[in-house]
């Protein structure tokens, strides 16, 4: 199988400052919103190198998110940010009426997302998230795995119109896609062909899943890779080929089954064609204090999980 | 420029559309509605700065966010006799497949309309955004917003306020409906807020009140203020002092007709206390 080298552990929140810094020497309508975690999402050189298009609001998002869908109004793209549980759950109804339903061109920015903020714990653990935004009426979802695709995908929506959540993260993880690569939002990436089992694989999974494939190989599981970086609009068409050779899947993410990718897929399914699934997700809970590692270990988020799910769902194939 | 006759003439116009269009569908905001009505007259027949037609940027243009969003009969009826749609399209305030949704919303794109409201609290906010892009875009036209006084009770204005002044959000004109009354009954009952001129000036907002709320001159004289004391590092609050349900007798006085719909009679009171001056739609 095609394999995949890590350059080195890097956190998916600095590839957003990476590209939240190249947005700003090219986009001049870029302005980034910052609800006092200015350092925390990464936001240090975007603030420095342009401080008039920097808006510290204070802790106060619900005003953040008001405020960036009235920057819209006079042609301003606005990046919204603070952790993923401030960005969403705090302010749910600011976005649904005044972000969403106004359909405003606003990207709202969510770093620290799911359990691998650790030892926070779960006032900050936000497994939630993908769900509350994709339920959303024209929202768009996306969760980059690795350092290189968030930064390519923080650009790439300042050129799309419309609301958008990205979600990434606070640990440091492989970086293993290519660097400067194009992000086309809403299409799937292959990144191993198999024929016996799809594994869909969205944010830190994806790496994960690829460490599952090879063990999956060396016990003579062909399993194919799919990178699922944008939850809504989900790539149907790239799911059900690779279900139409595989006839079983597996979903992994760092999110709650209920509302996440897997969800998003089963009702693709459903509806087109039925195949036994298994979720490698947490189970309707909240999160607790640890290291990012004892806790994807102890909530069954990590390569073994994603193994141990791929038997099961063979043996029921 | 119009006179104030002629103004006065746009009110009961106005007043017949509000009470005709909540009548039409039985549901809907007459009180509020009726209490603004000289205040929405003003703004777009005499204060704000407009250009023809409507773009959503609304560069070189003043602009204004309306944030209690429920009064959207007196918005839908100026907007209309201003020009931004047709005057007949009134007729589908509330109803299916109509752009005139019960609150406000750029989703049909009616003409007019920037911003979703209805859940309160979040207009102070998007104004706030818009008139800071003003800056950005070198654009030194103003931002005007109103807000109901009940509505002060949602904790979001109070974080875009302390944001205005803390950053000299001076393009900015913030209007405050103190008309006294929400649903459960007065402001003071449900949850008294003290002084509002005090907690607003307190923040770092420079406030200025208009006691004859339902004055057309007296509106156009404080409106003309607040513009003069723009561009001085202070937000501009106004407070409009009102009275729910102004120019109908029996919606006035209480909170009774903040969300209720007159009967066929009731209609025939409130048009009869009202002349059509500009035809009805």
């Amino acid at each position: 199988m095609k394999k995949f080298t890590n350059s080195g552990n890097i956190d998916t929140r600095s590839g957003f400052g990476a590209g939240m810094d190249e947005l700003g020497k090219t986009h001049e309508n870029v302005v980034a919103l910052c609800a006092d975690l200015t350092g925390s999402l990464k936001l240090n050189d975007f603030a420095k190198n342009h401080p008039e298009r920097f808006f510290q609001t204070g802790i106060a998002e619900a005003n953040m998110i008001g405020m960036a869908a009235g920057m819209t109004i006079g042609g301003k793209i606005p990046y919204a940010t603070s952790f993923a549980n401030f960005a969403t759950g705090r302010v749910y109804d600011q976005i649904r009426q005044s972000v969403a339903y106004s359909n405003k061109n606003v990207k709202i920015c969510a770093s620290h997302a799911g359990l691998t903020l650790g030892e926070d714990g779960a006032t900050h653990q936000i497994l939630e998230d993908l769900g509350l935004m994709k339920m959303l009426p024209g929202m768009t979802v996306i969760n980059p795995c690795d350092f290189n695709q968030t930064k390519a995908a923080t650009m790439a929506i300042a050129d799309y119109e419309g609301p958008v959540y990205l979600r990434f993260g606070r640990p440091s993880v492989p970086n293993f896609t290519e660097a400067d690569g194009k992000f086309e939002i809403g299409k799937a990436l292959h990144l191993v062909e198999g024929s016996d089992v799809t594994i869909l694989a969205t944010g830190h999974l994806v790496w994960h899943a690829l460490e599952a494939a090879e063990e999956l190989e060396e016990k003579g599981i062909s399993a194919e890779v799919i990178n699922i970086h944008t939850i809504k609009p989900l790539d149907d068409e790239a799911i059900l080929n690779s279900i139409k050779k595989t006839r079983c899947v597996v979903t992994c993410e760092e999110h709650n089954y209920l509302g996440g990718l897997g969800e998003s897929v089963s009702g693709l399914l459903a509806k087109n064609d039925p195949v036994y699934q298994e979720f490698v997700a947490t189970n309707d809970t909240f999160g607790e204090s640890g290291t990012p590692a004892q806790l994807m270990e102890k909530y069954g988020l990590n390569t073994k999980s994603i193994v141990e799910a791929v038997n099961k769902v063979l043996a029921k194939k | 420029m119009p006179n104030t006759k002629q103004l006065e003439d746009f009110v009961s116009q106005v007043r017949r559309d509000i009470v005709r269009q909540v009548h039409g569908v039985s549901s809907g905001h007459p009180g509020g509605s009726l209490g603004c009505a000289e205040f929405f007259v003003a703004l777009y027949q005499e204060v704000m700065k407009r250009k023809k037609g409507f773009d959503m940027d609304g560069k070189d243009e003043d602009l204004f966010f309306l944030s209690n969003g429920h009064i959207s009969p007196v918005f839908y009826s100026v907007l209309a006799r201003s020009g931004y749609f047709p005057v007949e399209e009134l007729n589908t305030f509330r109803k299916i497949d109509s752009r005139l949704q019960g609150h406000p919303t750029t989703h049909e794109g009616l003409p007019g309309i920037r911003i979703a409201s209805g859940s309160l609290g979040q207009g102070m906010s998007v104004a706030l955004g818009a008139a800071q892009a003003k800056k950005l875009n070198g654009d030194d036209n103003l931002v005007y917003s109103l807000h109901g006084d009940g509505e002060l009770q949602e904790g979001q204005n109070w974080e875009a306020i302390l944001y205005a002044a803390g950053n000299n959000v001076d393009n900015l004109i913030a209007t405050i409906d103190l008309n006294g009354q929400q649903i459960d009954g007065s402001t003071d009952d449900v949850l008294n807020m003290g002084s509002v001129r005090a907690k607003f000036e307190a923040f770092g907002w420079d406030v200025l009140d208009i006691e004859k709320g339902n004055d057309i001159e007296a509106i156009i004289a404080g409106l003309n203020e607040a513009k003069s004391r723009t561009g001085k590092g202070k937000p501009v609050c106004i407070l409009l002092h009102t009275i729910m349900g102004h120019g109908v007798d029996f919606m006035m006085d209480g909170h009774a007709w903040h969300g209720k719909a007159p009967n066929d009679e009731q209609l025939e009171k409130a048009l009869a206390q009202n002349s059509e001056t500009l035809g009805d739609y």
